[in-house]
């Protein structure tokens, strides 16, 4: 790889950046610094010092590449890669997290919904108790040595079933004590059934839920409609609130979709905080290419720029709430994932798997109704282990043009369904989504440049 | 420094020797569902 490939250095916020891409570590510089890495490695100070003389003395010339050096022999800057290439990820098919599609029914009918309004193309079903369970106890046999383990309920709209969710905690709890297990249960919901009972149980025994909105009225009203076709925002917003001032300290989203019709999405994340919301996901919708409201090249420059517009609210409005969090700008750059992680990604079809109603697996929620991706179910367990191979083999590694980025230890290589929806093959990138993940990781770094002071 | 200020200066290559343990949350529970975000996903083995 050449020696340049080795950094990646943007200017954001007022700061000057630079990514060491192996080690992980991130510096910010002065110019004269910045300016110096264009030539470093390929030129030599004396030379260095002849292209930079109109705009820098020697001295300090002499003195940043001197502090550059530096870092560079203490293994931080232009490090080298390790041999990683033939890690070994998973080899005993441990299975850790599930998502419990508990009905493949809804009550909205969003247009963009991957899941065709909550049936994923199949018949309106709910898991009963007794798959359920089985899911659970699949869980718990192919956890291997892994303690934690995670359950998210999901739909369709997950409160449609809610009497098995209760139960399937409840026997979970069992399973936890007689296995030395610990789940972890999420839900990911739409709100409408939301009540008191509900809330109670979700906020006592849920570790975090998923609020799904997408923010200003208008604009969620414009793709969340009822089922008698009307706007969903005004049931949906005082149900959240409520739940969110319940919840207490635990975590919770609200989570958004963004479409071509709202590229301003930044105003959907502070009509959110206007609302009280702290913790706030808005996230580009997941569709193939010929849909009116997908995301389109022709879109990306006006969806760069505002990422760059919403971090430098963002930096404004953290200095005064350390609360608020959106999730595409945290990144924790000391207690990260470990590098295996970053590797393998999401972990999809091999680690991760989502399971139908009727008990059939799938690599994940985003696969489910596809049935060559169906990989076997809660009965049988894995039948189809090429499916399995293939999602586990899409590491940063394999795929061709994660190898060369240098946003792949913290993209860890996409999202496997935006890959299959846009070029049919999960090894090749979803290109839009690579330069939105991108945006967002040099915007979370130069904001933490930012607020390191 | 007097030019260059490490805000981190961790490295990842250090996370070899006991990574891949497997405990840390699954990327897609957290929030997304949609888009893999991996690096933000704190390491439980620490």
């Amino acid at each position: 790889m050449d020696i340049k490939e080795r950094i990646h250095k943007y200017s954001l916020n007022g700061k000057n950046i630079v990514l060491d891409i192996n080690s992980g570590a991130v510096h910010v510089v002065e110019d004269i610094v910045y300016d110096i890495l264009d030539y470093y490695k390929t030129y030599t100070l004396d030379e260095i010092i002849k292209l930079l003389e109109d705009k820098y003395d020697d001295k300090d010339i002499m003195e940043a590449y001197e502090e550059i050096s530096l870092l560079e022999n203490e293994g931080i800057l232009y490090s080298e890669g390790v041999s990683i290439q033939d890690i070994r990820y998973n080899e005993d098919n441990v299975i850790k997290a599930l998502c419990l599609h508990v009905a493949h029914d809804c009550n909205l009918r969003c247009n963009y919904c991957f899941a065709s309004q909550g049936d994923f193309k199949g018949d309106r079903s709910l898991m009963s108790l007794e798959v359920g369970k089985k899911a659970l106890e699949f869980l718990v046999k192919h956890s291997g040595g892994r303690r934690n383990l995670e359950v998210d309920f999901f739909g369709g709209e997950p409160l449609m079933n809610f009497e098995i969710i209760k139960k399937l905690v409840m026997y979970g709890k069992d399973l936890e004590k007689n296995y030395n297990k610990h789940f972890r249960f999420t839900i990911t919901t739409n709100g409408v059934l939301l009540d008191e009972d509900n809330m109670k149980f979700i906020n006592e025994y849920m570790d975090n839920v998923v609020l799904s909105l997408d923010g200003r009225k208008r604009i969620n009203d414009n793709m969340r409609r009822t089922i008698t076709d009307e706007g969903s925002y005004d049931i949906i917003l005082p149900k959240f609130q409520k739940m969110v001032a319940k919840r207490g300290d635990k975590d919770y989203y609200v989570r958004g979709t963004f479409t071509s019709y709202n590229l301003d999405f930044s105003n959907d994340v502070l009509h959110f905080y206007d609302k009280g919301f702290k913790k706030i996901s808005i996230e580009p919708v997941v569709t193939s290419p010929d849909k009116d409201y997908g995301i389109k090249e022709e879109h990306i420059d006006t969806i760069l720029k505002e990422y760059e517009k919403f971090s430098k609210d963002y930096i404004n409005i953290k200095k005064k709430d350390d609360d608020f969090l959106f999730f595409h700008f945290m990144i924790d750059l000391d207690q990260g994932p470990c590098i295996v992680k970053r590797i393998v990604g999401c972990g999809a079809g091999s680690e991760y798997m989502a399971v139908t109603p009727e008990g059939e697996l799938y690599p994940c929620h985003q696969f489910v109704g596809d049935k060559k991706f169906k990989i076997g179910n809660v009965y049988e367990g894995i039948t189809n282990n090429e499916i399995v191979k293939e999602f586990k083999n899409a590491s940063v590694y394999n795929k061709e043009k994660c190898r060369s980025c240098w946003a792949r230890f913290y993209c860890s290589g996409g999202c496997h369904a935006n890959a299959y929806n846009h070029h049919g093959n999960i090894m090749k990138p979803y290109d839009i989504g690579c330069e939105m993940e991108k945006k967002r990781i040099e915007c979370a770094i130069s904001i933490l440049a930012n607020l390191y002071e | 420094m007097k030019y260059i200020k490490t805000i981190s200066g961790s490295n990842l290559k250090d996370t070899l020797k006991k990574g891949g343990c497997g405990e840390c949350q699954t990327s897609c529970q957290s929030a997304c569902k949609t888009s893999c975000t991996v690096g933000n996903q704190k390491c439980e083995n620490r």
